[in-house]
């Protein structure tokens, strides 16, 4: 395994980010000044059920240390239900990651509110550090025709 | 009569003000939206979570505040007082007074530098005092306008002119103008509506509470800002006294509501038991794992809203304590502490130690409204709310002056919001004729054909005064940006949205010809529609255009990593030029408006909705089931105010039937519908197609009759026992035998408030104690017994309840471990019950027995509700877009509701939510076309396998599978653009124009290059 011996070492991370809670939530940390690592790369979605695990997939092989995925709290979900169908996908992909071997800290899902803007840097600074501790992500897909036979 | 003004003046910004102006301007009305302090937003800015969703408060409302700010057809008067009202119906002179911001509007970008600097600490009002703010300052951080604004009060400067001045010196933008005046003019008008709003009870006064001498004793207004995450201890709930996280707090309901002895204040103010238990449940999870204990002091719990009694229920799961009692002495104990003293139901006194207690405080009108209506020569009643009929909600003593919210009688959020609606429907009734004579509109030029040409892209890079320049450095990133594959021209600007930039940007467009526009600034949820409406202008499709967000999610939150930030700015740049180079040009979908309502139900809620619309020139199909208008209301004698029911349904039905714009459809049905707003077709039973652009649904719901099961007691079986409209039909049969009673027994929450059905009736304490008032004026010596759990005489019905016992009517409380018993005995009823403060069996021997059975749902509204796409609650209601903010709407545009179908509801309110669904509709009735969503769902058809995952999973039903072709389509008309239909495609067949998997991909690979 390659070693990470670079302790300054930021890892880069795709948030996909709801429109309505959680991206309003990292503007929220914006103005209310909390500092988080300049690790992650938001990518704004209208809803996290627009989501697919195919873009999770997508983005670790683009090269993504790390994914979070972050929508509004259950019940709060701007389009009813997104937020539900995001979180049992997630949790479906999740495993699957994990049995396919990748580790499960590489991503993460959350739910960040409009007004939760220290709740976000919080989530960011945990997500950058469980990411940090797994060090720089080998490409999903070298990672399977490296396989020993 | 000359033609009335097409204008409106909204009085008081809170929520009810800001929905009221948002339906005039959005339905042909110039609005003046008056606000007296710096910023809209009302008391509900100041709310931690709403009950009973939990929303957070800020988030759902911020939204409506932004639009309101923006609208083109308001004119936003912060800081701005009336003076005087002139004028009636149709021509109303008014006098106002804008106070000094002492900062140029136009000019501050609300960096906050001033802010910074400002020497001058003063408590903050939004805070109840409990935080500090400067004396230049932001009401609060999504204050909307977002200017700040000088307290003259508290600048050192304004009151030694040459002392301070830091403000004017730091301040990016030159927007300091401590020479600002007092501006006095005129407003010309055609209707005023009063959203006054209320001001929380303060209890120093009353000395048992102990609030003027014990820091841990608060307010509930304080404790939700010690619960907000944007309040003075950052969610952090904390006490007062000593900053420490409190593990035990007390809340005590009814102060200074319910309380004619020290409080002056008889009425209940309605809100009180809820927001004491979203409190409670809140400030639970706050402290998490269950740490606090939190106790509820009260007298009847009122939980009689929709969704409620399930709030309250899970409060009590989840391990709230409620205490039936009165607390009446509050002692300090050590470390900070109170010591509780109260009697229990069964008079036992009884002490308990608290780390906090909260005072569930009632709502009272401010003196100064008190005085400005009084000066508008509004009526007061005694407890000084504005008077208004129950026929005619929201109608003050003056005529073509409307009120609506907390001034009218204390209420929630919703039925403010109701109440906002109806009153705009109240202006709109008199001004129609002038609908769209004041508006403003704006004119774009011809859209130039961008689909041949290549990418031509401009970046335009924020400095935001030193905002994102102090951190990232805009030249290297400007610099960068005219590297990348696209990109045509790039610039750093000092204020890319001041004025003269975007007119500048307008130019530049046009001149490089550029055909996709990136702007690196702030944030795409404020400014996005500014820099879109900037390409219109320049004759661009708007959606040929994205934003990098780099200050609110890099300089300002990257601070400390100048380079870092840098590199991340762009980064962001790159994304969003990937992203912008595969925008396509899409259509601003209009969809035509037919200008025909349909009202489904010719109850009271029907028949107002009819007529309101009517009113306005909208023609109405009015259809009905029975033979007959009137619905449940044909079966009520009075209101609880005395008013005759019969009288007014009469005038109502009356009316309806000789309005040359309705057509009533009796002994009909609705067969099917299709199409979406606009664009109804509708097919009776009656074989009639109507062509509508809006639906109104008043289905009404039913009475429950006990026929048989555990909440029976003898109903059909005796026959002197009677539901509450049954007996209500005696009174007006005027049946002269219950004159000659001796006693009678009303059973409370017969059917509601139990396993099977969980929910509040809401309106049966108050219509069984106005008939036990009947019964006791047809025959003063008879003794009537009020079995019930909860008394929910809310509002100024508490008076009644009050006059009832004052009359002799005795009250006892049951509950469900221990309900009535009632047998027959040789043809008597015979009820039995254990008084819970006597701790004995009682018996009664009454020659009538009224059962207070719960209102239901109609068994076939679920029919109805697929017809138009709406939801249900679990209890069978039918399910309004939002509980809180969009109380008449369905989730289907188009749809709305009024009446016993949302919920159980007394006839004034019925009225209200009639009329406010009538002001809603006019939403769309008003228009030539309405404009549909863009960013919509499309299908590629070669490779849909026919699955119909994405029509399970979209919530707006506008995807569909469709049978003949064996592929789904989208109702364009319907998607809301969500993408949960293209994250469940199996076979990449579905995607979001210009959101698609390929678009998104292109910036998360781009985000990965280096």
């Amino acid at each position: 395994m390659e070693q990470v011996t670079n302790a300054e070492w930021e890892p880069r991370i795709i948030a996909f980010l709801c429109n309505w809670c959680s991206y309003a939530g990292a503007d929220l940390a914006g103005v209310s000044r909390y500092q988080y690592p300049p690790s992650i790369r938001i990518v704004r979605v209208p809803c996290s059920g627009r989501v697919s695990a195919n873009m999770i997939l997508d983005a670790l092989r683009a090269g993504a240390d790390g994914v979070l995925v972050s929508g509004c709290h259950p019940g709060d979900c701007h389009y009813i239900s997104g937020n539900l169908y995001a979180r049992r996908r997630f949790a479906l992909l999740e495993r699957l990651l994990e049995f396919v071997g990748v580790e499960p800290g590489r991503i993460s899902f959350s739910w960040v509110s409009a007004s939760e803007g220290e709740q976000f840097a919080k989530v960011v600074e945990e997500v950058t550090e469980r990411v940090k501790r797994l060090g720089p992500a080998r490409r999903l897909v070298k990672e399977i025709s490296s396989c020993p036979s | 009569m000359s033609r009335p003004k097409g204008s409106v003046l909204v009085v008081g910004g809170g929520i009810a003000g800001v929905q009221a102006a948002l339906d005039l301007a959005d339905s042909g009305f110039y609005v003046h939206l008056v606000e007296k302090s710096s910023a809209i937003g009302g008391t509900m800015s100041q709310l931690d979570k709403t009950f009973p969703t939990n929303d957070c408060s800020a988030c759902i409302l911020s939204p409506k505040l932004v639009e309101a700010g923006r609208h083109l057809n308001i004119n936003l008067l912060t800081l701005t007082d009336v003076l005087d009202v002139q004028g009636g119906p149709g021509s109303f002179n008014v006098r106002v007074r804008k106070n000094p911001r002492y900062v140029d509007p136009d000019k501050c970008i609300a960096c906050g530098t001033c802010a910074e600097k400002c020497p001058k600490k003063v408590p903050s009002e939004f805070d109840l005092g409990l935080g500090t703010r400067k004396a230049i300052y932001l009401r609060y951080p999504q204050a909307v306008p977002l200017k700040y604004a000088i307290d003259p009060e508290a600048c050192i400067y304004l009151k030694k002119p040459g002392r301070c001045g830091f403000c004017k010196k730091v301040c990016p933008s030159g927007a300091i103008n401590f020479d600002d005046k007092p501006e006095e003019f005129n407003l010309e008008v055609g209707s005023v509506i009063l959203s006054l709003g209320f001001r929380p009870f303060d209890p120093s006064g009353l000395d048992y509470t102990g609030y003027a001498t014990f820091k841990n004793v608060v307010t509930s207004m304080e404790f939700e800002r010690l619960l907000s995450p944007s309040g003075p201890c950052m969610g952090h709930m904390e006490r007062p006294s000593d900053h420490k996280e409190p593990r035990k707090i007390a809340w005590l309901q009814c102060i200074g509501s319910r309380d004619i002895n020290r409080a002056c204040h008889g009425y209940c103010s309605s809100v009180c038991c809820m927001y004491a238990i979203k409190q409670a449940v809140i400030a639970r999870e706050h402290s998490g794992s269950g740490q606090l204990s939190s106790s509820i002091f009260f007298m009847d719990m009122r939980t009689h809203g929709k969704g409620f009694e399930a709030y309250f229920d899970r409060a009590m799961k989840e391990g709230v304590n409620f205490h039936r009692a009165r607390v009446h002495t509050i002692l300090p104990a050590a470390d900070d502490n109170l010591l509780l003293r109260y009697s229990g139901e069964d008079g036992g006194i009884r002490e308990e130690e608290f780390d906090m207690v909260v005072l569930s405080v009632g709502l009272e009108t401010d003196p100064e409204v008190m005085k400005l209506c009084h000066d508008l020569g509004i009526e007061l009643d005694h407890d000084n709310f504005v008077s208004t009929s129950l026929f005619a909600p929201v109608a003050s003593s003056r005529p073509g002056i409307f009120v609506c919210g907390a001034l009218g009688e204390p209420k929630d959020i919703p039925q403010s919001v109701m109440e906002a609606s109806a009153a705009a429907c109240g202006a709109g009734g008199i001004l129609h004729s002038s609908r769209w004579t004041e508006t403003r509109k704006k004119e774009f030029p011809p859209e130039r054909n961008v689909y041949a040409e290549p990418p031509r892209i401009g970046v335009f890079v924020c400095s935001c005064g030193i905002n994102i320049a102090s951190v990232v450095d805009v030249e290297e990133v400007t610099e960068y940006a005219k590297t990348l594959p696209g990109v045509v021209f790039a610039q750093n600007n000092l204020f890319t949205c001041s004025q003269d930039t975007i007119n500048q940007m307008s130019e530049t467009v046009k001149r490089e010809r550029l055909n996709r526009v990136v702007v690196a600034s702030c944030t795409p949820r404020t400014h996005e529609p500014l820099f879109q409406e900037t390409l219109r202008e320049a004759g661009i499709n708007k959606f040929l255009f994205e934003m990098a967000n780099i200050r609110d999610q890099d300089s300002w939150v990257h601070q400390k990593w100048p380079h870092e930030a840098t590199n991340k700015a762009k980064d962001l740049v790159r994304m969003a030029v990937a992203k912008v180079r595969g925008d396509e040009p899409l259509p601003y979908n209009h969809v035509p408006v037919t200008r025909k309502a349909l009202v489904i139900g010719a109850g009271v809620a029907g028949m107002v909705s009819a007529l309101s619309l009517a009113d306005q020139g909208f023609p109405v199909c009015l259809v009905e089931r029975k033979d007959h208008l009137g619905g449940h209301g044909r079966k009520f004698y009075r209101t609880w105010q005395g008013n005759p029911m019969q009288e007014y349904l009469e005038e109502l039905m009356e009316r309806v039937q000789s309005h040359p714009k309705i057509d009533v459809e009796l002994g009909t049905t609705i067969d099917e519908v299709e199409g979406s707003v606009g664009q109804f077709r509708t097919r009776l039973s009656n074989g009639l197609e109507v062509a509508h652009g809006v639906a109104i649904v008043a289905v009404g719901a039913e009475s429950f009759k006990p026929r048989y099961g555990p909440w029976n007691y003898l109903y059909g079986k005796n026959p002197n026992v009677h539901t509450l409209l049954e007996l209500d039909q005696r009174f007006i049969a005027d049946d002269n035998a219950l004159r000659g009673l001796h006693e009678a027994v009303f059973i409370h929450c017969v059917g509601s408030r139990v396993p099977e059905r969980p929910y509040c009736s809401r309106v049966c304490c108050t219509h069984a104690i106005d008939q036990a008032l009947r019964l006791k004026e047809l025959n003063p010596d008879m003794d009537i017994f009020m079995l019930y759990r909860d008394i929910r005489t809310y509002g100024k019905r508490e008076y009644i309840y009050q006059e009832a016992r004052e009359k002799g009517i005795v009250f006892i409380r049951y509950d469900l471990d221990n309900l009535p018993n009632v047998r027959e005995k040789d043809g008597k009823i015979m009820v039995e019950v254990i008084d819970p403060i006597l701790e004995r069996q009682i018996r009664m021997r009454p020659d009538l027995l009224v059962l207070a059975s719960a209102v239901r749902p109609r068994d076939d509204v679920g029919e109805l509700s697929r017809f138009f796409k709406c939801a249900m609650t679990e209890e069978g209601f039918l399910l309004e877009a939002h509980m809180k903010l969009r109380p008449v709407d369905f989730a289907t545009d188009g749809v709305y509701l009024a009446g016993l179908c949302h919920y159980p509801k007394p006839v004034e309110e019925t009225i209200a939510q009639a009329q406010a669904a009538a002001s809603r509709a006019t939403l769309v009735l008003s228009r030539d076309a309405v404009l549909s969503e863009s960013i919509t769902a499309v299908v590629n058809s070669m490779k849909c396998t026919g699955c119909a995952v994405c029509a399970m999973v979209c919530a707006y039903s506008a995807v569909t599978f469709d049978r003949n072709s064996g592929k789904a389509v989208v109702d364009t008309g319907l998607c809301k653009g969500c993408g949960a239909c293209v994250a469940g495609c199996r076979s990449d067949a579905i995607t979001i124009r210009n959101l698609g998997n390929e678009q998104i991909m292109a910036a998360v690979e781009a985000a990965m290059e280096e």
